[in-house]
């Protein structure tokens, strides 16, 4: 479990996180939405420390994260996994050398140990054929899922995603997003996943933070999200009249669910 | 950002750079990789250029030694003290500052750019040492090789172009270089190549580490990095050359 309280951060005059407070809960993908420039890339980088809040606290499992030194925080960071927005494989190295690069840095394993855990991430993440591929010749879906890949090879207990279907077409998007999800529950990581796609908050919603201007405007899942009566958020997830015409389906799908 | 921002974001990256490394076998990895990279990579620029040095220096210091008072050994003992003392560690040091530098700089401006660095910051790697020193490190061992090699190549360089050109035989070349050698020309060369290379390697790192923005922005800093290395290259030359000839 994740808590932040009260965050606070600023770029000069610009404020883009104004006091957010939430639990992401473990086992669950919590997702954090908004509109472009809402803070929530700025909150999922406070959140693993590659920026600095000004004020508020960050609690993981019950350990203070903003208190520690950054010898305590190196040590938790080798519990984070993350996927990132382009996935930031390593250019040089194979994929099998990008999985396998955690486990050589932190882990006195031998070879063959490395090389078998490799394989079963690499098979879980349905990529069995491209050990050997580097970076520039794969696809981008495949890219995310070596990025998964590398973000779970050390059994991480938190695992953030920065727009994980960014740039994939909504099929890939799809398959990116069970992985994530049957990720999350089969290990019990708490997910934190930030993303613009309304697919995701759909299908993977367990717990939705909805942030305009830095500041926590609605939580809920993706079953109340749909009954939201908050103007912001259904003018920002049902933009356009294809969307909101499946709210009004599931909406009636839904009562006639609750009369059945 | 003013010079003394920069310079103490600068200093604060080279002590960012000390602390213990999470497994020393894979930065040793890494250096030697760094090594190859820079000293094996560089070796073709260095060597052409410092034969065609030596050369020229022959030829020209003979077109200008017209008196028949001064011997031909002479043109010897000029081509080995400025090769030693200016060409091999200055000029090739600010070649290597072009070629190694924006090599540097635009390897972690790509890798600041495409988030690579903040991968590794995720997994708890300290990335000032995994990716900064090593460079400095390798740098700083193999650049005052390349000096040195630079050095013999170059003297060997003007001695065939005197015996080509029918300017002084190998022999007479040979009898100038034992002439008046002082050794602490050697050392003098060798605190400069040192010197250098710790700039060659350190500044780009900070230009590379630093960058902000996408590939223009990449581009930008590889060759601003170049420009500020070549002059605290020959700002410190002057600063040695005053301090300790």
């Amino acid at each position: 479990m994740i808590e932040f309280k009260d965050l606070r951060k600023s770029f000069g005059d610009k404020v883009v996180l104004d006091g957010v407070s939430h639990v992401m809960e473990t086992g669950k993908t919590n997702l954090i939405i908004g509109t472009s420039g809402s803070g929530k890339t700025v909150l999922q980088k406070c959140l693993v420390g590659l920026f600095e809040p000004d004020e508020g606290e960050i609690i993981y499992d019950g350990v203070n994260f903003t208190d520690m030194v950054e010898d305590e925080r190196k040590l938790l960071r080798q519990q984070i996994g993350m996927l990132f927005q382009g996935s930031a494989l390593f250019d040089s190295m194979t994929v099998e050398d990008n999985i396998k690069f955690p486990l050589d840095m932190f882990t006195n394993d031998n070879n063959t140990t490395k090389m078998k855990r490799v394989n079963e991430v690499l098979e879980r993440v349905n990529l069995k054929d491209a050990n050997k591929k580097f970076p520039a010749e794969i696809s981008g879906g495949m890219k995310k899922r070596v990025g998964i890949a590398r973000a779970i090879v050390l059994n991480p207990k938190y695992l953030f995603c920065d727009e994980p279907n960014s740039g994939l077409d909504p099929k890939t998007s799809m398959v990116i997003d069970k992985l994530i999800k049957e990720l999350t529950v089969e290990f019990n990581i708490t997910t934190v996943i930030n993303t613009h796609d309304m697919n995701s908050v759909m299908e993977i919603g367990d717990n939705i933070l909805y942030m305009v201007d830095g500041k926590k405007e609605w939580t809920g899942n993706s079953q109340e999200i749909i009954f939201s009566d908050n103007q912001q958020l259904n003018e920002f997830i049902f933009a356009s009249e294809f969307l909101q015409d499946a709210k009004h389906m599931r909406m009636i799908e839904a009562k006639e669910g609750k009369k059945g | 950002m003013n010079f003394f921002t920069h310079l103490g974001k600068y200093l604060l990256m080279l002590k960012g750079m000390f602390s213990k490394p999470e497994n020393a076998k894979l930065y040793w990895k890494e250096f030697m990789h760094q090594c190859a990279d820079i000293g094996v990579g560089s070796l073709g620029i260095v060597s052409i250029i410092s034969l065609f040095m030596g050369a020229v220096s022959t030829v020209q210091t003979a077109y200008q030694l017209v008196s028949p008072l001064i011997s031909k050994s002479t043109i010897a003992q000029i081509v080995r003290d400025t090769v030693i003392l200016e060409f091999a560690p200055t000029l090739v040091c600010i070649v290597l500052a072009g070629v190694i530098g924006s090599k540097i700089a635009s390897e972690l401006g790509n890798m600041r750019v495409s988030e690579q660095i903040d991968a590794l910051e995720i997994m708890g790697i300290n990335t000032k040492t995994y990716l900064v020193m090593p460079k400095i490190a390798a740098a700083l061992v193999t650049i005052p090789l390349m000096v040195i090699l630079a050095m013999v190549l170059g003297i060997y360089g003007g001695r065939f172009a005197g015996s080509a050109a029918g300017i002084l035989s190998t022999d007479t070349f040979d009898k100038g270089l034992m002439e008046s050698f002082m050794p602490f020309n050697v050392t003098f060369a060798l605190i400069k190549a040192y010197t250098f290379a710790f700039f060659i390697s350190s500044i780009p790192a900070y230009f590379g580490y630093y960058v902000t923005g996408g590939s223009l922005e990449i581009g930008r800093s590889s060759t601003k990095s170049v420009v500020v290395t070549c002059i605290v290259i020959l700002l410190s030359d002057y600063i040695l050359a005053a301090a300790l000839l």
